[in-house]
């Protein structure tokens, strides 16, 4: 479990976090939802310790992060895998090499042939166990957010953080990127962090959900509860998408067209 | 200005604070001398030869008195190669090749958050990626200046030989002339402290890249430049200081 406990963060005197607190529960996937420039990255930035927050604290199951002595921060870090945006993967090294590499870098008494395992064992988990060999450069970009959920899931983190996972894919692959974040989270009870602005993932995966606004935190619960939020600028957010927009056209043609939505979801349809 | 340069001593400092284990440090210090060295021979190679010559066939061009031995060309392209031309010349070139290289490389990792994939994963990227840069700098930019002295002397006499300038006979008397071991001193030290300037400049700009493509193509640049302006200012410094 993360706990997020009054943040502020600053950039040359605007404010872009106000006091946010929030809890990230274990064996989840939490959501952090807003539009652009809300700030969400940045508090994902201060909690991976990418970013030092102005003021307020980050405790990783029970271990205080920010402000801490460097060995504390770097024992949390080892923990933490991310997924990022771009995919981050390191372009001079193959698929294997990079889904290695934070095994090599962090677990050096493991064995060349455990780890050789341990990265065919990871790239089959993720669908990938015959691109072993390519580079970054000759896969496509949903391959790359796999790779990169591989290299973070390698040394078997505690904490998977992922900045927009679903940015720059097809519907498709965005519901598989998804629903892979959803099952490892389950598989090996990690908490999990996702930065996203897309509703496809709430209604997808979206078991706790903190909706941020201009740099607050306005609301959080479940995806159950997000369609009935009273919140106007989170409602505002929710019916900007033409997929919610049109499943309540239907809802009121049908009179049940967002019951349909809800329950499909729920029993992991998809939308 | 002062900034700028207490963010470099910080930047400095924080690659040796907390560095990665010694073979972790080994082999990419050794993946980089490959690509800042080995790869750097050819131009190196090609530069210095025809330095070599082209001073030579100068020297001899501008040397009419007959009452001064035509063995001084081969003394002054010797003295100029090893004091001046090979050092400098030579760190001048590198800073082309391999700053621009350098700044790049770091600046695209940067700005496709390569560099904070390795430190969220706990990793000193600045131990990892810039400290073996440095010490591979340092292993191979003397060595690279050795070739230059030898190919620019090399080149100096096939240049004075070939042309009919002067004879084999005065190119090698001269070149052996009054030699001072401390010049050879001198000029290492020279390319030590030109390695450091480069690859300590380049990396700078470029880990600190922020932006897009654009911005790395300015990293580059910025880096190129003030490689060369640093080593300008630091080879008058040594001379002044050293000789």
């Amino acid at each position: 479990m993360i706990e997020v406990s009054n943040i502020e963060k600053s950039f040359n005197g605007t404010p872009v976090l106000k006091g946010i607190s929030c809890v990230f529960e274990s064996g989840k996937c939490n959501l952090l939802l807003g539009g652009s420039g809300t700030g969400k990255s940045v508090l994902l930035q201060c909690i991976v310790g990418l970013m030092k927050p102005d003021i307020g604290s980050i405790t990783f199951d029970g271990t205080v992060y920010t402000n801490s002595k460097i060995d504390i921060r770097q024992e949390i870090r080892r923990k933490i895998g991310m997924l990022f945006q771009g995919s981050a993967l390191f372009d001079s090294m193959t698929v294997a090499q990079n889904v290695e590499f934070p095994l090599q870098m962090l677990t050096p008494e493991m064995s060349p042939e455990e780890r050789r395992e341990r990265v065919e064992f990871c790239l089959k988990r993720v669908g990938l166990e015959k691109a072993g060999d390519k580079m970054p450069a000759e896969i496509s970009g949903g391959m790359k957010k796999r790779v990169g959920i591989a290299r973070a899931i390698a040394p078997q983190c505690t904490y998977l953080f992922c900045d927009e996972p679903n940015s720059g894919l097809d519907p498709a692959t965005s519901i598989k990127i998804d629903e892979l974040i959803h099952e490892i989270t389950h598989e090996y009870n990690i908490t999990t962090v996702i930065v996203t602005h897309d509703m496809n993932s709430v209604i997808e995966i979206g078991e706790h959900i903190i909706f941020l606004h201009q740099g607050k935190k306005l609301w959080d619960g479940t995806k159950d509860e997000i369609l009935n939020a009273t919140v106007p600028e989170l409602r505002e957010f929710i019916f900007s998408s033409s997929l919610v927009r049109a499943a309540k056209r239907v809802d009121e043609e049908t009179e049940g067209g967002m019951a349909a939505f809800a329950e499909e979801s729920e029993s992991g349809g998809g939308i | 200005m002062l900034t700028t340069l207490g963010s470099f001593v910080l930047f400095l400092r924080g690659m040796v604070t907390r560095t990665e284990r010694f073979r972790v440090l080994w082999n990419r210090t050794i993946d980089e001398a490959i690509l800042i060295g080995v790869d750097s021979i050819v131009i190196v190679s090609i530069v210095s030869a025809f330095i070599g010559a082209v001073t030579c066939v100068q020297i001899a061009y501008n040397l009419t008195n007959p009452l001064i031995p035509q063995s001084t060309i081969g003394y002054m392209v010797r003295e100029m190669t090893i004091l001046e031309l090979a050092p400098t010349i030579t760190s001048i070139v590198l800073a082309g090749k391999v700053g621009s290289s350098i700044a790049g490389g770091l600046g695209t990792m940067r700005i496709t958050e390569q560099i904070s994939a390795l430190e969220v994963m706990g990793i000193n990227s600045t131990s990892y990626l810039v400290l073996p840069r440095i010490l591979a700098a340092l292993l191979m930019f003397p060595m690279l200046v050795i070739l230059a002295m030898l190919l620019s002397i090399l080149g100096g006499y096939l240049a004075g030989t070939l042309t009919g300038v002067m004879t084999a006979q005065d190119y090698i008397e001269g070149i052996r002339t009054d030699f001072i071991p401390y010049n050879i001193v001198f000029a290492l030290i020279k390319a030590t402290v030109f390695a450091f300037l480069v690859s300590g400049i380049s990396a700078f700009k470029g880990y600190f890249t922020t932006g897009g493509a654009l911005e790395v193509g300015a990293a580059s640049t910025g880096a190129v430049t003030n490689s060369i302006i640093a080593i300008l200012i630091a080879d008058f410094a040594l001379a002044a200081l050293l000789l």
